[in-house]
């Protein structure tokens, strides 16, 4: 018998409008307004508003005893202030029931542990100070964009005070190992590592609507009947937001789902608690995690942003103008470099899986990874040309 | 399974675009076991092919009242619509019109004759000019038409069909049993302008023969030591968009006046190219290399930094598979059959020359970018198997009930 233990992850990045070469040196308008709304405003009525209710309800319904996580980006937020402050307010409503975490991680949902520790303290210091504003608390737990997570990394979050950190259960390092106890770091002996159950997790995520899967349909009591038997400290269900009503739409009965899992599993003497409730719990075991794993792809390496050639290029080339950009003092030029940082323009640029077309390809603004690496390189080219002026 | 195959060009003795199309295809369909008797206009004592039974409608003798045709027996795709052009030109089109009737008709007189010799389960006709044969043959063997379009008369006229030919094509449609395009994009135009039901065409779209590409050292001319090359390679009619190409040209260079654009055909709107590009004052960045042979494509191809395809109107387009395979990275029109294969290449409106141009620069600035487009596109070229059209050329006469 176990406890479930859900972190939901909330993010929107600034896409950037088709900026061409001839627009450097003449705009500093890089960000698409347009789209940013428009998608922003399309998934808090698919995903974000019909799920705070949800979860609002079953915290209600439930007395309490269902409890969830949420790590969500300050980009996310910001564009959450600017184009649907109805999503800020509900889960602010569901900061107030006391039976949700908030997470602390990147404000840029960068991978800036990988390319500047400074910036990295930095971004998560900036994250912290914005959920505080919003809800009140501060997190007390960290994730690092995508699951990202080394040793070092579990070092660092214990330097700056974190309680537990959250990383893929990924099969390499578990060697057979089950994900549902808890793990120390070789570097950061006393302090918990979570870590995801993908299979349990993906099965919602990823397989909950495929009608090729030999469990479709899922439903509450069949999933409730895969977690009961779990042992160990917790079963870490991590997951995209958007999975709900996003990824998975509604009529696929996600949410009819999620709706009926707490009951199936309290009626299984299942449990909910929250990533805070784990930091107290004595590690089991240790994993040792020397190369950076993420929760992408099958690999559950950083190649889906560091992969190939144009990746690295553009983000060494990103992370070269950061003095010029900080020393400049021009808080907007920072500010447009920040939003640089995030992940998903540099997701944007995989290969990998680009001529299968592919999950990648879903999230993707862009016609072809080359035509991402093309609007960056022009955005940053831009940038230097601010960097000179000041 | 014994082909009748119709077509106006084969190699060895034409080798333009669409006769390299029916060589691959009829070395994919004998491999599976097929047999073909594929029948053309001219074929020169003795020439052969190892794919094919190889006819020439001049070995047979026909009863044809021959008037200065403007054809001659090594016409290709390109010399055809340069003396088609003329003709309309020169304001004899009655006269043209004429010829034109006459040489199709020497065509299906000799095709049905060899088609009597020629014990056949399928006919497969390539283009309108053989559509008549196709017809003819049918009606006296019973066996079903496949018809295989390349291209229409709305693609080479830039949508001003010769009523003529446009009658024949859409005869030779109505009888097929099946059609063949080569991409949905004209698939969508069959169903459009000729009013073909959806579930009677299939698309099959061209692969390339990578032992058709010859791998080579890159190229470098003199004259582009220090410059970075722009490729136009196609006929310059309006089909092909070569005054986009133009248009775009002067907004790559006052990014990067170091280049050099090399325009490789030739066509009726080549005056008008040339005196726009003096117009623009670009001729020092302009390269015309006229209608290139074959060895010269190659060339062409080894010292181009960037392929653009500008095409208004685009079948298929081969070239574009021919520039991945030789390692160069292109830009394609988005009304082209070829970008519904290939997907390491940057796409464009062939309207937007701003845009093309913008992407043009990205091509030569971003080498890590352009080296990936290399890398991803030749394999994506080479992993188009060749045998696939085959196959599925297969399946379409396994529909009309031709046995295996």
């Amino acid at each position: 018998m176990t406890n479930v233990c859900f972190y939901f992850q909330v993010h929107q990045p600034y896409r950037l409008r088709q900026f061409q070469v001839f627009d450097i040196g003449a705009s500093r308008d890089y960000f698409d307004e347009h789209k940013n709304r428009e998608v922003c405003q399309k998934v808090a009525h698919k995903c974000y508003l019909p799920m705070n209710k949800v979860v609002l309800d079953l915290i209600k319904k439930h007395d309490g005893k269902f409890r969830v996580s949420y790590a969500i980006t300050g980009t996310a937020i910001e564009q959450f202030e600017r184009y649907a402050p109805d999503v800020l307010k509900s889960f602010q409503k569901l900061a107030k029931t006391g039976c949700v975490e908030f997470l602390g991680e990147t404000y840029y949902h960068s991978l800036a542990y990988l390319f500047d520790r400074n910036e990295f303290k930095d971004q998560v210091d900036m994250h912290h100070d914005l959920i505080h504003k919003h809800f009140g608390k501060s997190p007390q737990v960290l994730r690092n964009t995508e699951l990202i997570y080394c040793n070092d990394l579990a070092r660092h979050a214990q330097m700056m005070g974190y309680k537990a950190i959250l990383a893929e259960g990924a099969d390499h390092i578990l060697g057979g190992r089950s994900p549902n106890v808890v793990y120390a770091s070789p570097t950061a002996s006393s302090m918990p590592v979570l870590l995801k159950n993908y299979k349990l997790s993906d099965d919602i995520a990823f397989r909950f609507s495929d009608k090729n899967w030999n469990e479709h349909p899922l439903t509450a009591e069949k999933f409730a009947n895969w977690v009961a038997p779990a042992l160990g400290d917790s079963v870490n269900l991590f997951m995209d937001y958007e999975t709900f009503g996003e990824h998975q739409w509604e009529d696929s009965g996600i949410f009819e789902f999620f709706k009926a899992l707490p009951s199936a599993l309290f009626k299984r003497g299942v449990g909910f608690h929250t990533p805070s409730d784990l930091t107290t719990t004595q590690p089991k075991d240790v994993v040792d995690v020397h190369l950076p794993i993420s929760w992408a792809d099958l690999e559950r390496d950083t190649s889906a942003w560091l992969g190939n050639q144009m990746q690295r290029t553009a983000i060494e080339a990103l992370y070269a103008l950061k003095d010029g950009v900080f020393e400049s003092g021009d808080q907007s030029l920072i500010d447009d470099w920040r939003r640089l940082t995030t992940s998903d323009h540099f997701y944007y640029m995989c290969t990998k899986w680009f001529s299968d077309g592919d999950v990648h390809k879903y999230f993707n603004p862009y016609e072809t990874p080359y035509d991402g690496y093309m609007v960056f390189m022009n955005v940053l080219e831009d940038i230097r040309t601010r960097i000179k002026i000041v | 399974m014994r082909v009748l195959m119709l077509g106006w060009e084969f190699p060895p003795i034409i080798a333009g675009g669409l006769g390299v199309a029916c060589r691959d295809l009829a070395k994919g369909l004998t491999a599976q076991g097929a047999q073909i008797t594929f029948v053309m206009p001219h074929v020169p004592q003795g020439a052969s092919s190892p794919y094919v039974n190889l006819r020439g409608a001049n070995e047979v003798k026909v009863k044809v009242r021959t008037v200065n045709s403007i054809l001659t027996p090594y016409m290709n795709e390109h010399s055809y619509h340069e003396a088609y052009r003329r003709a309309r030109e020169s304001q004899s089109s009655s006269l043209y019109g004429r010829d034109m009737m006459q040489e199709i008709e020497r065509y299906t007189l000799a095709a049905v004759e060899i088609a009597n010799e020629e014990p056949h389960d399928v006919i497969h006709a390539h283009d309108w000019m053989t559509f008549k044969a196709a017809i003819r043959a049918k009606k006296r063997s019973k066996r079903p038409i496949v018809a295989h379009v390349h291209a229409t008369e709305y693609d080479r006229t830039g949508g001003n069909p010769n009523e003529y030919i446009r009658r024949v094509e859409q005869e030779g449609l109505d009888h097929a049993d099946h059609i063949i395009t080569i991409s949905e994009y004209m698939k969508r135009q069959i169903i459009n302008y000729y009013g073909v039901p959806s579930e009677k065409i299939s698309v099959i779209h061209w692969g390339l023969d990578p032992e058709s590409v010859p791998q080579g050292e890159r190229f470098r001319p003199p004259i582009s030591q220090h410059e970075q090359v722009v490729l136009f390679l196609g006929r310059m009619t309006v089909q092909k968009g070569p005054d986009y190409f133009v248009e775009a040209a002067k907004d790559v260079l006052r990014c990067q006046p170091k280049t050099r654009f090399v325009m490789a055909g030739d066509g009726d709107m080549m005056g008008r190219i040339i005196n726009r590009v003096i117009e623009l004052g670009m001729q020092d960045r302009f390269s015309f290399t006229g209608f290139l042979q074959r060895r010269d494509v190659h060339r062409a191809y080894q010292m181009a930094d960037c392929y653009v395809m500008p095409s208004v109107s685009e079948p298929f387009g081969l070239v574009a598979l021919e520039a991945l395979a030789h390692d160069v990275p292109v830009i394609l029109s988005k009304t082209s059959g070829v970008s519904e294969v290939v997907k390491n290449a940057l796409r464009v409106d062939f309207w937007d020359t701003r845009l093309m141009a913008s992407k043009i620069i990205g091509v030569l600035r971003h080498g890590v970018m352009a080296q990936a487009m290399r890398d991803n596109g030749k394999k994506e070229v080479f992993d188009l198997d060749i045998a696939t059209p085959a196959r599925k050329t297969l399946q379409v006469y396994q529909r009309l009930g031709v046995g295996g």
